[in-house]
């Protein structure tokens, strides 16, 4: 048997009123209140489709030994290196094993699904363990139906043939070069065709070819099916898709919802962020159809174990919906994602390079918060370094590699710093000390300054740490943020 | 066996430029300006000086790299000069080396100068990192010197529960004697006094601390001219002013890394204060010490130094400072000519501005300012933030007593 073994999900934090977006873009395109109800997901300043492959990744290795996987795909239309293997920053991030085969996925909204259909297969090939991990953060005009429709969030799955919780029982596609939107080289913005035609030739026509196809190859009926996963763009079209793949009208509630009003859609990212929200509900014997649309379609049939009630808890989709910060400044996500020029002051126009022959050599240090734990006193420490920082003991060459980024820590010190560069004043740092030993000075994020305390709990976060638009580059680095 | 600095140098000559937004000079003016002081001061001519000591901090805003413009800005005759750079503790740093070439026996005659010209950044508050490619510019969180600083308070209140608003009380009376000090020194950069109300409806620069807990951001300059006890008699002098100690110390990172410590003090300025009233042989600083000069970058960093200093208990510093012990006319004056908060801190002149104060006090030259008797002062300069830091100490005094 081989299938899902375990999965994970992130939703940015923020959630941005669709009313709101309303209210500063209504008046350019008044159609767009059609589609206004409910809130976006919205990424923070310091959040991307890496960094949100990250946090979906972790949450699904939670319980899991990350040394055992052997591969990594990454899926994203919005990756931030166009020319350097995104996979790679995650894999990095993660501390996987440096013996493991990573690749991006991309360039449709149908990467994700493919992704998962490639994971499987690897998985049919021999291989054990696969991790995909499908993320995107796409922009689009201020008010664009697009804009309404769009959310970021991520999703993450493992994938191997022992204590599956999902069992892979086939799968279907259909590619056609159909285009309906595109997004050339270079360019930010989707160009797009006529709705009606994208509805009724896109959606309608190819994702019933899908689905129906793959119930025709397994010789079952959509009586077999228990929850029918699809992302589409356009929610009043469910019921014509529905009634093509053979739903009864009855039967409405298998037709899992689109999470337009609680998220909008993720991209590439979305049929697998729909995919674990369903699973995080499912019991054992559910049979589960997944399709993601792009380009064609691809189908993917599983069915629920009973292993599935063993999974530790983790965040997930719905962990990740219920951690929510609503905002209504649309002015504060035009600034975020760089849709508006803002006066960051003098401290912001300094250059800052990256040195890459650095980055290289303490990769494990600055990507995957590896420090170091003194093995004649037992101190953990960050960074790492040659002679033990503990005042008692200054061993020299005794440290073996010690992992913070799960390490739970509280508030030692902290700031909320006006006069700092910062797209989201104040700056709040300060300095996070883990329980179990080591600290250091990090970036608070998701919290109000108002709300930290010295001896907060604190965790983890993976997240950019600068943007060098000069040179194209983002950096990343760990901050703290509230939480156990 | 080492026996230390004490009494083995003195200072010969001082000069100070007023600080301020010296719009109208460079660094050139700003050092001569200092240096015809010290030279009227100490009675020699240029060519006296065998080797200088010239410290600057910022040097890609500010004067430069190297010593070449110490020696181009004075023409001094080719004699060697040597650049020093330790963050803030920078003019301490050369004050430093002057005094130990002369008490090693190697010259007769040393200058020690620093120099800072801040205020063509362009804009408020020091200048940022400097965005060079280093290892840390890829972690550490974007910084400011208020938001490094201001890490003390939360971690002091922590520490001693003290509720926010007394603390910030504590900082603002702090704030409030240094004004108070400032308005009557005619070479501060600001003299304007402030009430404890105004210090603390003023808008937050890093929480907890507001712009009046914040020093001013200065041009400057000062130097000293340092010689022997022998040489200083046989040129006439009377009264001399000498070194009682000379101390630095830098974190080694336990403050960063290493769990044991708070957030709520400055280790290296427990230990070189320490050091420094072995080497002078003081043994209750609170009594014996008559007057100090801190590093008072923020209000906080003050507050939380009078603790290092052994001048107030452990968590005694609020009530020392609203009781007003370092008021001018209290027990021991801090910061009698405004300090860094209102004198003016142009980083690398600041060590030795603090002595300046220090020498005219001794000679009972200070004017306004001046206190009754005082026979020993201590200045602490510290260079980095609470967490890894560079403090230097001096103390100077009548000499032999």
């Amino acid at each position: 048997m081989i299938g899902i073994t375990s999965f994970g999900g992130h939703i940015p934090r923020l959630r941005l009123s669709r009313k709101s977006v309303f209210q500063h873009m209504g008046w350019l395109n008044p159609g767009t209140g059609a589609v206004s109800q409910g809130e976006k997901s919205m990424c923070n300043w310091d959040e991307d489709s890496v960094t949100m492959a990250v946090a979906a990744a972790r949450d699904c290795l939670v319980g899991q030994d990350k040394r055992e996987v052997d591969s990594l795909y990454l899926a994203s239309t919005t990756l931030p290196f166009a020319d350097r293997l995104n996979a790679g920053i995650v894999a990095t991030a993660l501390n996987l094993r440096d013996d493991i085969h990573t690749a991006d996925i991309s360039s449709s909204q149908r990467a994700g699904i493919s992704a998962l259909i490639a994971g499987l297969r690897t998985v049919q090939g021999g291989v054990k363990k696969v991790l995909v991990a499908a993320a995107d953060k796409r922009d689009a005009q201020c008010g664009s139906n697009y804009e309404m429709l769009f959310g970021d969030g991520a999703a993450s799955v493992l994938l191997g043939d022992e204590d599956v919780v999902a069992e892979f029982k086939g799968s279907f596609s259909v590619s056609y070069d159909f285009v309906d939107h595109y997004r050339g080289q270079n360019e930010r913005f989707d160009h797009t065709w006529e709705e009606r035609w994208t509805r009724d030739e896109g959606y309608v026509k190819i994702v019933p070819q899908a689905i129906n196809g793959l119930l025709a190859k397994l010789g079952i009926s959509m009586a077999e099916v228990d929850k029918l996963v699809f992302p589409c763009l356009f929610k009043r079209e469910y019921p014509a898709i529905a009634k093509a793949v053979g739903v009864l009208p009855s039967e409405g509630d298998k037709v899992v919802d689109n999470l337009h009003e609680v998220c909008g859609e993720t991209g590439t990212a979305h049929p697998l962020v729909m995919l674990v929200a369903t699973l995080e509900a499912a019991k054992p014997g559910e049979r589960i159809l997944v399709a993601g649309y792009g380009q064609g379609c691809d189908a993917l049939y599983f069915q629920v174990t009973d292993k599935v009630d063993d999974l530790p808890s983790r965040t997930g989709i719905r962990g990740s919906l219920a951690n929510r910060e609503a905002t209504d400044s649309y002015m504060k996500y035009v600034a975020f994602r760089n849709l508006l020029p803002v006066e960051l002051g003098a401290r912001a126009e300094v250059a800052m390079p990256t040195a890459l022959s650095i980055l290289w050599r303490d990769r494990k240090m600055i990507l995957g918060l590896v420090g170091g734990k003194c093995e004649k006193c037992g101190t953990p420490q960050f960074p790492k370094a040659e002679v033990c920082v503990n005042p008692e003991c200054g061993a020299i060459d005794t440290q073996v590699d010690y992992e913070f980024a799960d390490e739970p820590g509280v508030v030692k010190t902290f700031t909320g710093d006006m006069l700092a560069a910062s797209i989201d004043p104040p700056n709040v740092y300060g300095m996070v000390q883990f329980e179990a030993g080591g600290r250091f000075m990090a970036d608070f994020v998701d919290c109000r300054l108002e709300d930290v305390k010295v001896g907060m709990p604190m965790r983890m976060t993976f997240r950019k740490h600068l943007d060098d638009r000069g040179r194209g580059f983002t950096g990343y680095f760990w901050k703290a943020m509230p939480g156990r | 066996m080492a026996t230390g600095i004490r009494d083995k140098v003195v200072i010969l000559g001082m000069g100070c430029t007023k600080f301020g937004e010296r719009w109208d000079v460079g660094a050139n003016q700003l050092m001569l300006e200092a240096f015809r002081e010290a030279l009227a001061d100490a009675g020699i001519e240029k060519n006296q000086i065998q080797a200088a000591w010239f410290g600057s901090y910022a040097d890609e805003v500010s004067v430069g790299k190297s010593a070449l413009p110490l020696s181009l800005a004075l023409r001094l005759s080719e004699i060697p000069v040597t650049r020093v750079e330790n963050l803030c503790a920078t003019g301490t740093e050369a004050f430093r080396g002057a005094c130990y070439a002369v008490a090693a026996g190697v010259y007769d005659i040393t200058l020690a100068l620093g120099c800072e010209k801040l205020k063509d950044t362009g804009y408020g508050g020091l200048p940022g990192r400097s965005g060079g490619p280093t290892q840390k510019s890829q972690w550490a969180p974007g910084q400011t010197a208020p938001g490094i600083f201001a890490q003390l308070a939360s971690a002091y209140a922590a520490k001693y529960r003290i509720p926010m608003e007394d603390l910030k009380r504590a900082m603002a009376q702090v704030s409030v004697k240094s004004h108070a000090n400032g308005s009557i020194n005619p070479k501060a950069h600001l003299r304007r006094a402030v009430s404890i109300e105004q210090v603390l409806a003023a808008p937050i620069i890093s929480y907890p601390l507001g712009l009046y807990d914040c020093c001013g951001v200065s041009d400057g300059s000062a130097c000293a001219i340092v010689t022997t006890p022998e040489i200083a008699k046989a040129l006439g002098k009377k009264d001399l002013i000498s070194v009682k100690s000379l101390q630095i110390s830098v974190s080694n990172g336990r403050e960063a890394g290493h769990n044991d410590w708070d957030g709520d003090h400055f280790v290296t300025t427990a230990k070189a204060s320490k050091r420094a009233y072995e080497e002078a042989g003081i043994t209750n600083p609170r009594q014996e010490v008559s007057m100090i000069e801190v590093h008072d970058c923020f209000s906080i960093t003050e507050l939380v130094t009078m603790e290092d200093l052994y001048m107030s208990e452990r968590g005694g510093a609020v009530k020392d400072i609203l009781e007003g012990f370092y008021d001018r006319d209290g027990k021991v004056p801090c910061q009698i000519d405004g300090g860094l908060k209102c004198f003016g801190h142009p980083v690398g002149a600041s060590g030795l501005r603090m002595l300046y104060e220090m020498y005219l006090q001794l000679q009972g030259r200070a004017g306004e300012r001046q206190l009754p008797n005082p026979h020993l002062g201590l200045t602490h300069n510290l260079g980095g933030g609470p967490s890894e830091n560079v403090c230097g100490i001096a103390i100077v005094g009548s000499y032999g007593a």
